[in-house]
């Protein structure tokens, strides 16, 4: 009898061991943060990229968990900087993908350390957003990679465009021995004749050129109706400035690249009527009111400069965008599902970013079109819209 | 065609006025030590960045440009206090290693105290390009040129001149025989490392409105400073002036006739060159060791 009562105590026990072990297993799992993975050039050469990327994906996802999270669960954010190095990009891409068991990437700042990760998402099957420029990211396209960024190739169109509208046609190349720069200036070629464009000169420079005068001299002597310097980093400010120096006074366009105020201010007044095409989050006050994107990178720009006290860069934007659409997908999918999420991820439709609106496809994994660019036009050292 | 020649050399020879700037400060120290001061570029950064940070305070340049060449020698004064002095017995490829280090130490550091973006300074005497036959030049080349110049005339004064410019010199020659004379060998080595960071940091204050200034802009300028002095021949003053302008309008006229984008290969070619056909530079002593 007694060894009955003894028993049914200890089966008592163990079952309510056992309810309590269940019921702390079932609250774990519907706390079970949404681990998102990203690899990022924080520090070295590309850490203009990369730092402002890594500080947008903390901040948004720091703003997130205080709204509740995602699916009612925590956003986990895994982050390693790969300093811009291919090698170091793999390494920790693998470690995110067996170590960390992430959801997904968000990630990979150059082209360089994006396409040295994508053979591994590929074979673990995960979601991968990069925020990388180059057209071969997503050209043949990839079944688990996507990116934000505008590539190269709109870059010329838009310019190309611009170009058509004021009737010139022949054009003048200045490019930088970059990646950027080399992968730019193949676009323009590839693009010129669609665009019934002439490429008349096509001059280089060195990555730390610091005198571009020679092949400016050159360029003055050719025929050429306008300049299209396809460039980065500070090349395109001392282009500019000895664009003046040397007294040519033709349409000088930028890319992409340099759109940000750290080149008008390095140019000084020599940027004076330079044009380039650039996201909407370089000039939220030169939107239209009823403007989709101004809410957006209005607010983007307000949170990420009064929390950092800088300047807000359209890399950071390309992060906010790469991790706003993996969250759309997740709760699209209404899992972490990674085949779900992948094809919520490539049925995106009208999702509003501060690169352009993305519409994307079974063949297009970046989703923007041309309009996503305005062409802008420095004047009286600030940004206006060019016409 | 002509004017194309004119414009060459006029950007070949401002830079090769920053890189003989360069070339005297490795010059200095290595007479003073008979060591490579790899931090030598650092100094340039350093110098050009002060000189940013100050004129973004709101200090006038003639103000901001005197206060960043004083923070560089400083720097440079610590360095040899914290670092080489400790080291004085060492052999000199000790010494070398610890300026290498140095040189990380000081550019992580001028990303933490400044940023990793790139600056400028405001021209000094304007934007608006001079017509010189038909090349274009900034006025800020002929304060390059100019400041370079000055630099060297009052260096030559020094040494010529000056007590203690002749035992920084006579140090060089035989550092055992001018201790005997009593000339305190330790103080010419942190005189040396102080006139190297002078040097760099006014190299580096003149060319910040032309080429710009960021925290890593001194590995290139002190390795072409570096290639400069020892095409001119290590330890000489005239052969690293010299050494100086002619890497530079090599450098451009290479940029102009052939390429630019080989334009970095230009000084590395030279110090190769140099070390397989004359290894004591142009002008560098002919010295051959005993066995």
């Amino acid at each position: 009898m007694k060894l009955i009562t003894r028993a049914a105590t200890a089966l008592r026990r163990s079952a309510v061991a056992l309810a309590g072990a269940l019921i702390a297993a079932g609250s774990a799992s519907a706390q079970e943060p949404i681990r998102v993975g990203a690899f990022l050039s924080v520090t070295g050469p590309a850490a203009f990229l990369g730092d402002p990327e890594h500080k947008t994906l903390e901040m948004v996802v720091e703003r997130i968990n205080t709204e509740g999270g995602v699916l009612g669960r925590r956003l986990q954010l895994f982050s390693y900087d790969d300093s811009g190095d291919a090698e170091k990009a793999r390494t920790f891409a693998k470690r995110l993908l067996e170590q960390d068991r992430v959801d997904l990437i968000v990630g990979g700042s150059t082209t360089g350390t994006t396409m040295a990760v994508v053979p591994l998402v590929e074979a673990a099957q995960t979601p991968f957003i990069s925020l990388a420029g180059a057209v071969v990211i997503i050209e043949p396209t990839k079944k688990w990679v996507f990116k934000t960024p505008h590539t190269d190739r709109m870059a010329c169109e838009k310019i190309f465009v611009d170009l058509q509208a004021r009737k010139l046609s022949r054009v003048a190349l200045i490019s930088g021995s970059g990646g950027f720069d080399k992968s730019m200036r193949a676009e323009c070629l590839k693009v010129a004749p669609k665009y019934s464009i002439e490429v008349v000169a096509d001059e280089t420079y060195g990555a730390a050129d610091t005198d571009m005068t020679a092949q400016l001299t050159k360029i003055r002597g050719s025929n050429a109706q306008a300049v299209l310097n396809a460039g980065f980093g500070q090349g395109p400010a001392i282009v500019t400035r000895n664009y003046r120096q040397v007294g040519l006074a033709l349409p000088l366009y930028q890319s992409h690249g340099v759109a940000s105020m750290e080149y008008v201010k390095l140019s000084g007044a020599a940027a004076e009527g330079v044009r380039l095409p650039a996201a909407a989050l370089l000039v939220p006050d030169l939107l239209a009111a009823n403007d989709r994107q101004k809410p957006v990178v209005s607010s983007y720009k307000r949170d990420y400069e009064t929390r950092y006290k800088t300047d807000v860069s359209t890399f950071g934007g390309h992060a906010y965008d790469g991790l706003m659409l993996a969250i759309g997908a997740i709760k699209r999918a209404g899992s972490t599902d990674k085949a779900k999420v992948r094809d919520a991820l490539e049925t995106t439709q009208g999702y509003v970013g501060t690169g352009g609106v993305v519409n994307m496809s079974a063949s297009d994994h970046m989703g923007l079109d041309l309009n996503a660019f305005l062409m802008l036009e420095v004047k009286n050292g600030a940004w206006s819209m060019a016409r | 065609m002509g004017m194309q020649w004119l414009q060459y050399v006029a950007s070949g020879l401002t830079a090769g006025a920053i890189y003989a700037l360069v070339a005297l400060g490795f010059s200095i120290v290595f007479n003073a030590s008979r060591a490579i001061n790899f931090a030598q570029g650092e100094f340039v950064m350093i110098g050009g960045m002060s000189a940013v940070m100050l004129v973004g305070l709101g200090l006038p340049l003639a103000a901001a440009v005197p206060l960043a060449v004083l923070a560089a020698v400083l720097v440079g004064l610590l360095l040899e206090k914290l670092a080489i002095e400790p080291a004085a017995k060492a052999d000199t490829v000790t010494l070398i290693i610890i300026t290498i280090g140095a040189a990380l130490l000081l550019r992580g550091l001028a990303q933490l105290v400044w940023d990793k973006r790139v600056h400028s300074l405001p021209a000094f005497s304007g934007d608006q390009p001079l017509n010189l036959l038909g090349a274009t030049v900034l006025p800020q080349s002929l304060w390059v040129l100019g400041g370079a110049a000055a630099a060297v005339a009052a260096l030559s004064w020094f040494f010529g001149r000056t007590l203690f410019g002749k035992a920084m010199l006579a140090t060089s020659y035989n550092p055992l025989a001018a201790q005997l004379v009593g000339i305190n060998t330790r103080t010419v080595l942190l005189a040396s490392f102080g006139l190297a960071a002078l040097l760099g940091a006014l190299g580096g204050v003149l060319i910040a409105p032309i080429a710009f200034i960021a925290y890593d802009s001194g590995i290139m300028l002190g390795l072409k400073g570096f290639a400069a002095a020892m095409l001119g021949g290590l330890g000489s003053f005239t052969g690293a002036v010299l050494g100086g302008l002619l890497l530079g309008l090599a450098e451009g006229l290479g940029a102009g006739f052939v390429s630019s984008a080989y334009k970095d290969a230009i000084a590395f070619v030279v110090i190769l060159a140099v070390l397989f056909v004359l290894p004591g530079g142009l002008l560098g002593a002919r010295r051959s060791d005993r066995v």
